[in-house]
């Protein structure tokens, strides 16, 4: 079953970057704002909204 | 009055400019048209396979068409063909808006698009002619899968640079499951295209038996993951609150659901092994994974129905939020039903059945055939500038398409639990009730004309949609680029200092983030400690030995025809199946398949030990014509097989290969190995040629017997020995 070390290197080496763009994300102040963001993609500055 | 400042003044003060810039539209129209073609397409190809689960001699008898080949062909055309084209349809269309940016490259774009569809179009040709690797979702060969590679990292540059250059410091919640999914699919898709070329259409996996089987059930299940769910749930949360106009319910809720949901996702796959060779605890363990996911997916689906709180009438007038909501409920329904499929009883009773195949289809129709439905809908009129020509004929699709995956799914539901507790009825006596398999075949019958009815049914919805898109398309005009504006993105000095860092760890989302990775770290080991613990898990049997050449060439004849995709060659250890096929399957007789061949579906019996069973021209009569001698199968005639030649110039280099994987062929056997091969041949055909079937050694169907004769008999070996 030797594989299985592959899959789970794999996986956490997925599971590492997701980790750390979650610190930069965090870090970065990406959540600061946790309800903005949802409104503001509402607003195209279009003239559109119909 | 507000008066206008002046370049100088807005420097002076900091203010952002606004900076001029246009949205490619042509690129998302181009993926919308595609969307559409290979729906039409990929569903075409379903119905027509569904029809010939009970009217098999609609293949004609022509090779190209016949069910093990035409599956994966509707698998891989809805998935990656119609799935894939409206995910990167989704993606650059919302991509670009939230980003307040065009995309990076509109070269890299054109290329992208291109290359996809050049891809889909090899998958078009080599699927039927029985290109395959057989593994499922994944059938495509390695030139194919090189291709793939790279057209998804023109994507990925193209993603990350529109991501680099975005006017709007903060990501929206989408872009971080867009990410999920380019990233996760491009591990995905390496790790389990692991193959060694025999020529420049053929290859072996690198894995064998047992890891393949791992491997390929940790690939499916995360494409099920990331590229059905991960992309779907980002588009979700821009089109279902453009297309209500209203935030989403709880933006918090949509964070901490994408965190959780990629975190818990990738352990969840050995849930699609359980009872077979795998080792228990690694099964345990996809199951305990299996069920957290209810969490967050259902954190999902709360999500996306709470933002239509209140708006509930213009769900009933709008089309387009008819199709959302429903989509929304079919995920909800999906994910509940998953992770109660990962427990070992419920599995029990559901794997190899049809069950599977209406959960499947509740997600493929539901959410992702509806949420792209809705997608269409609402984007179309806008890249025309006009509104839809028909909510009338949007609305008759959304309930032809809606009861088509009622009749679909409720279908499946009753031929899978139908036919899985016939398998499993003993008489008071103790024997089986239903020994003979088709029994159980013909039960179902009705079942499966009605999902057939139930596909062609959704099938037309999609018709009628085009008809209606491409009426609202001649209504407008297009705009390939549509102007928009936004101020310059303002770039904040980095933070640094150690004070900031205590800071930062006292905010809550650090906590969850030392929760994530307690909870990734725990799947790790778990999984990894005991494989040091035990050297290997694979016990070596010692009766097991290498396909002799010809049953090698008859193996690589199965793969080409998708006989896996009707037959599993798993025995699980429950009396009802050792009771029908004979003794339950141990891990170390699959050291030599290169791929491995335990099928996900029973639509025919299990064949592991088909060996010895019956004589070889019982098989050259059943593979003539099944129902000759089961009258009623539904199992494809195989004619040409009778005609084709044996690839005996393969041989040396199939041999080669597997040697290189492992298989212990001695050194120099390739050269005598197609000897080898023509003695075998000769005593089958002579065999056959006594009971009155007159073919000539040197045809496919012989080789294809010498391997059936073979599958499971090491084993009986070994016990005869003993004896
Ligand atoms: C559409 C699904 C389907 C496909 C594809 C299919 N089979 Fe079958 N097969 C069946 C069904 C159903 C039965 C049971 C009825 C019968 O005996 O024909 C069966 C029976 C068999 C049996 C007899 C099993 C037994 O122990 O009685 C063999 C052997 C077999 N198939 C081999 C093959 C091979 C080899 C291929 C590929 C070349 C293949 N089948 C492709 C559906 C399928």
């Amino acid at each position: 079953m030797s594989v299985i070390v592959v899959l789970i290197g794999a996986s956490l080496i997925v599971a590492a970057g997701f980790l750390s763009a979650f610190i930069w994300a965090v870090k970065s102040g990406q959540y600061d704002d946790r309800y903005t963001p949802s409104v503001r993609i509402l607003f195209d500055n279009k003239e559109e909204n119909k | 009055m507000i008066k206008e400042l002046t370049h100088e003044q807005k420097q002076q003060f900091g203010v952002p400019s606004m900076e001029q810039f246009s949205y490619d539209n042509l690129i998302v129209k181009n993926f919308a048209i595609a969307t559409m073609v290979w729906a039409v397409v990929g569903m075409l190809v379903g119905v027509i396979i569904a029809i010939q689960l009970y009217l098999p001699a609609l293949n004609l008898n022509f090779q190209y068409i016949t069910y093990g080949r035409i599956r994966p062909l509707h698998t891989n055309g809805v998935i990656f063909a119609f799935v894939g084209n409206a995910i990167f349809m989704g993606i650059y269309y919302s991509l670009q808006r939230v980003c307040k940016a065009r995309m990076f490259s509109d070269l890299l774009s054109k290329i992208h698009f291109w290359g996809w569809q050049l891809i889909i179009v090899c998958a078009a040709v080599m699927l039927p002619a029985g290109l395959t690797t057989s593994k499922e979702y994944a059938e495509l060969e390695w030139p194919v899968d090189i291709l793939i590679a790279l057209v998804w990292v023109i994507f990925a540059i193209n993603m990350f640079g529109t991501i680099a250059k975005r006017r709007e410091k903060h990501m929206y919640v989408a872009v971080w499951f867009y990410i999920a999914t380019v990233v996760t699919v491009a591990v995905l898709h390496i790790v389990n295209s692991i193959e060694l070329p025999v020529s420049f259409l053929k290859s072996y996996s690198v894995y064998a038996g047992v890891q393949d089987a791992l491997v390929q059930w940790w690939y499916g299940h995360n494409a099920v993951a990331f590229f059905l769910t991960t992309p779907y749930l980002g588009m979700m949360y821009y089109f279902l609150p453009k297309a209500a106009n209203r935030p989403v319910y709880s933006y918090k809720l949509s964070i901490i659901h994408f965190w959780a949901l990629i975190f818990i996702y990738i352990w969840a796959g050995p849930h699609h092994l359980l009872y077979t060779a795998l080792p228990d605890w690694a099964q345990s363990l996809g199951t305990v994974f299996s069920i957290m996911l209810i969490a967050p997916s259902w954190g999902g689906m709360i999500n996306g129905l709470l933002t239509l709180r209140g708006a509930w009438d213009k769900v009933k007038e709008d089309p387009v939020l008819k199709f959302m909501v429903v989509a929304v409920t079919a995920y909800g329904m999906a994910t509940f039903e998953g992770p109660m499929l990962s427990l070992k009883n419920v599995n029990a009773i559901a794997h190899y059945t049809d069950w599977i195949v209406s959960h499947v289809h509740v997600g493929a129709l539901g959410w992702n055939g509806f949420l792209t439905f809705g997608m269409l809908y609402w984007l179309i009129p806008r890249l025309f500038n006009t509104s839809l020509y028909s909510k009338k004929l949007a609305n008759l699709h959304f309930w032809i398409g809606t009861l088509g995956i009622i009749f679909y799914v409720t279908a499946m539901y009753w031929a899978g639990i139908a036919q899985s507790l016939m398998w499993k009825q003993f008489t008071a006596e103790g024997i089986l009730q239903y020994p003979n398999f088709l029994t159980t075949t013909q039960e179902i019958i009705p079942m499966y004309v009605i999902r057939s009815i139930g596909g062609a049914m959704f099938l037309t919805g999609v018709i009628i949609m085009i008809y209606n898109l491409y009426k609202t398309a001649k209504l407008g005009s297009f705009m390939a680029n549509e102007a928009a504006e936004a101020p310059a993105i303002f770039i904040e000095k980095k933070k640094g200092s150690g004070e900031k860092i205590h800071r930062f760890l006292e905010k809550k989302p650090m906590k969850f983030a030392i929760l994530a990775t307690i909870v990734v770290l725990i799947g790790g080991l778990i999984e990894i400690i005991p494989t040091f613990i035990i050297k290997s898990n694979v016990p070596t049997i010692s009766s097991v030995h290498p396909y002799t050449p010809l049953e090698l060439q008859g193996r690589d004849i199965y793969i080409r025809e998708g006989c896996n995709t009707c037959h599993s060659q798993m025995i699980r250890p429950f009396r009802s199946e050792t009771e029908r096929y004979g003794e339950y399957s141990k891990a170390g007789e699959f050291v030599y398949d290169h791929p491995f061949l335990w099928g996900s579906k029973r639509t025919g019996p299990d064949l592991q030990r088909e060996g010895n069973k019956y004589p070889n021209v019982w098989h050259y009569l059943h593979m003539q014509d099944p129902r000759s001698i089961s009258p009623g199968s539904i199992m494809p005639a195989y004619p040409w097989l009778e005609k084709q030649d044996i690839d005996i110039a393969g041989t040396e280099a199939k041999i080669n290969t597997l040697r290189k994987l492992g298989v212990p062929y001695p050194f120099g056997f390739e050269n005598t190995a197609n000897d080898s091969l023509q003695r075998q041949a000769d005593k089958i055909a002579a065999d056959l040629q006594k009971n009155g079937a007159a073919v000539e050694s040197n045809k496919e169907i012989v080789a294809l017997i010498a391997y059936l004769q073979r599958l499971g008999t090491d084993i009986q070996v070994t016990k005869s020995a003993v004896k």
